[in-house]
């Protein structure tokens, strides 16, 4: 059974510029929605703030793991129980962690892009989605939005 | 780190881990399929056609049992085994979302290092 995510996407930017929107914190945080305290460095935790609207509350936690330029960007984050607000915050050292590294290939129109999470098997079983799907319909609905929001018009 | 509530659903056991190594194992993954039908089948019916003794049989069945996956039904002297789909469906509906998630933040990468103002 395969426990782990995959997705390949063609980028129309050379390896330079999609390198830097990955591993640069201020760019990363601009399409990932989320404040960053710092630069990420590997072997340190990287830490900040979920920027979204509707989920400022949630801090954004993650081990940078490798930083191979024009490669590999990787990190390990933890996948906890809970971001409802008013819960308690979750101790993210303790969380179980996935791992997620993207990968850089030229290509002869720019770059492609291959993200992989990994590390569900270590994960409990108690995170089902059936509340995700009743509670957080909505976000993916306002991820469409902000989509269509940044998307260059022709 | 995926952005979700609480499921609201009292903490389940086994790990995730449990329910991928039970699957992990080529006769216990041809049971499985067997009890897909979800009717209640006797271990001589499993064990049947099989190379495997009816011990072996058993102990893959308690395998799939300890994960979650089946569950046996006392019939008179005999267990009957059912399968129990919901840790599978609980760990796919879970890469699901978690994939969705990706694939929105995956665009919204694409827009940024496309468009020409952010160059």
């Amino acid at each position: 059974m395969n426990d782990s995510i995959e997705k390949r996407v063609e980028l129309r930017a050379p390896v330079s510029r999609v390198w830097r929107a990955l591993t640069d914190y201020r760019e990363f945080g601009e399409w990932f929605c989320v404040k960053l305290d710092g630069p990420f460095v590997p072997g340190e935790v990287s830490r900040g703030q979920i920027t979204y609207p509707g989920y400022e509350h949630i801090r954004w936690e993650a081990v940078v793991q490798k930083m191979e330029p024009e490669r590999l960007f990787s990190f390990t984050w933890p996948h906890p129980k809970s971001f409802e607000k008013g819960d308690d915050l979750p101790d993210y050292s303790k969380e179980p962690s996935t791992l997620v590294e993207f990968r850089l290939e030229k290509t002869a129109t720019g770059t492609l892009l291959i993200l992989t999470e990994s590390g569900f098997d270590k994960l409990p079983a108690d995170r089902r989605l059936e509340a995700f799907r009743r509670n957080d319909g909505g976000w993916t609905e306002q991820m469409k939005n902000i989509e269509s929001y940044v998307t260059p018009k022709p | 780190m995926s952005l979700r509530s609480r499921s609201g659903v009292v903490e389940k056991r086994p790990a995730r881990a449990r329910v991928f190594a039970a699957l992990g194992d080529s006769t216990r993954l041809s049971l499985v399929a067997k009890l897909c039908d979800r009717k209640p089948y006797s271990i001589s019916r499993l064990t049947r056609g099989s190379k495997l003794t009816r011990q072996a049989i058993t102990k893959h069945l308690r395998v799939l049992e300890s994960a979650g996956l089946v569950h046996s039904i006392r019939a008179g002297r005999e267990s009957h085994y059912e399968f129990d789909p919901e840790p599978i469906a609980g760990i796919r509906q879970y890469l699901d979302s978690v994939s969705e998630q990706w694939d929105q933040a995956l665009s919204r990468l694409k827009s940024f290092v496309e468009d020409c103002r952010h160059q």
